[in-house]
């Protein structure tokens, strides 16, 4: 089959994603070894989609990733309220099999409470996945009506209280050391359902 | 097939992923970030790629974002992650677009008729640019330039297929359009590209740039 040069530039493209009839492919191939232009185009071609197939060629400004992962962060919390539930069930059983508890830790030193009126608490599994924020005191679960700032950081607790935060008085009761002999069923009820301070959002 | 690479190509990836999926609907929020890491690079260059600069791009990317996530039970796997995931890309850019520009500046090639065969002007030898030179911004700057000034239709088909490395199925599937159209969109952003960079027109850049005395250009 001879093909001429406008043929062969309306299926380029197809030719370069491998999407020809192999008939069409050899009439096409035989048409580059004899044509300059053709070859040039395809050439051109071939050598921009290469270019811009490039991952390095839209390199987020620096800082995208952060920026977008704080921006996730702040929006988490109302969508988490039903993984909290299971944070608390989970670590409810931590504490029953009497694994790490992080005041119990021998290679832990607690640092200054940002807050002089700060409570230590016992007994916060080191995993737990709390919420914090720059200017804030007090680490919170997820959903807690009482965290008030936008630049919120979700962190494991071990962490929290190593930059010396204090558990947050509503939402980690249960974990305060005065109240631990408290039932821990009505957490999510002090946490979620209270209308006192509701979220500054 | 050419074009067919994806960040999951392996099939354990591709399990771990929907296992992700099925973790986070179940309430497990946090292990959003883990779904959507590899991403992050793809949903700003398509938010790039279309409103064409980096403020918009960043803040259409987090929009994309966070209603990929606020929609996660919407996702049920019969495309890929990845396709779901830009598509709401492109219709979040695609909004971005129309609010602010409201159907004005439409770019000069957009005038061309779709229908019509593009026929290439420039048929000098190629000079082959080498990927290294990417390495220099004037050369991004270069290549960011020329595909900004296509038409939407065909930026858009040229993002998704040539920089999003989807299949040609995929591009359909998120922009809603036939498979053809893919085809012939693409076949103009191509030729349009190329002719824009080539040496004997707009390409003359690339001979003007400063190389060590010596040293081939590319």
């Amino acid at each position: 089959m001879v093909m001429m040069c406008e043929q062969v530039w309306s299926e380029i493209s197809n030719y370069l994603d491998g999407e020809v009839s192999p008939d069409l492919r050899a009439a096409m191939e035989e048409h580059f070894r004899g044509c300059q232009k053709c070859s040039a185009v395809l050439d051109g071609t071939r050598n921009l989609i290469g270019l811009y197939g490039e991952e390095r060629m839209f390199e987020p400004p620096p800082g995208f990733s952060r920026r977008l992962h704080r921006r996730l962060e702040e929006n988490m919390p109302r969508q988490r309220a039903t993984a909290f539930g299971w944070m608390v069930a989970a670590a409810a059983a931590v504490l029953v099999v009497g694994s790490f508890e992080i005041a119990d830790s021998s290679s832990f030193v607690r640092p200054p409470f940002r807050s002089q009126l700060a409570q230590p608490a016992t007994g916060v599994p080191a995993d737990l996945m709390v919420v914090v924020s720059e200017d804030g005191k007090t680490f919170h679960a997820a959903g807690c009506r009482f965290i008030h700032d936008k630049a919120l950081r979700t962190i494991p607790a071990s962490e929290a209280l190593r930059e010396g935060y204090a558990p947050c008085v509503r939402c980690m009761r249960k974990y305060l050391s005065e109240n631990a002999g408290l039932d821990a069923d009505d957490d999510n009820d002090e946490a979620f359902a209270s209308s006192e301070k509701p979220r500054a959002k | 097939m050419p074009g067919e690479t994806t960040s999951l190509e392996n099939p354990a990836d591709r399990l771990n992923e929907e296992m992700l999926i099925r973790r986070i609907r179940d309430g497990e929020s946090s292990l959003f970030y883990q779904l959507i890491q590899p991403y992050e690079r793809r949903v700003y260059s398509a938010a790039f790629a279309i409103v064409r600069n980096e403020a918009d791009a960043e803040d259409v990317a987090q929009e994309a974002v966070l209603k990929a996530f606020k929609h996660i039970r919407q996702f049920r796997g019969e495309a890929r992650f990845s396709t779901w995931l830009i598509q709401i890309t492109v219709n979040e850019a695609r909004m971005r677009k129309r609010k602010e520009h409201a159907g004005i500046m439409q770019p000069m090639v957009d005038l061309q008729d779709e229908a019509g065969n593009y026929t290439p002007r420039d048929f000098a030898d190629w000079r082959e640019i080498p990927s290294e030179t990417l390495e220099r911004s004037e050369v991004r700057q270069k290549l960011v330039e020329a595909l900004a000034s296509l038409g939407e239709k065909y930026r858009e088909v040229f993002v998704l297929r040539d920089i999003q490395h989807m299949s040609i199925e995929e591009t359909a599937r998120a922009l809603e359009i036939s498979t053809a159209s893919v085809k012939t969109r693409l076949l103009r952003a191509r030729l349009m590209l190329r002719d824009l960079l080539a040496p004997g027109l707009g390409g003359n850049w690339s001979s003007k740039l400063s190389f060590a005395k010596g040293t081939k250009p590319w």
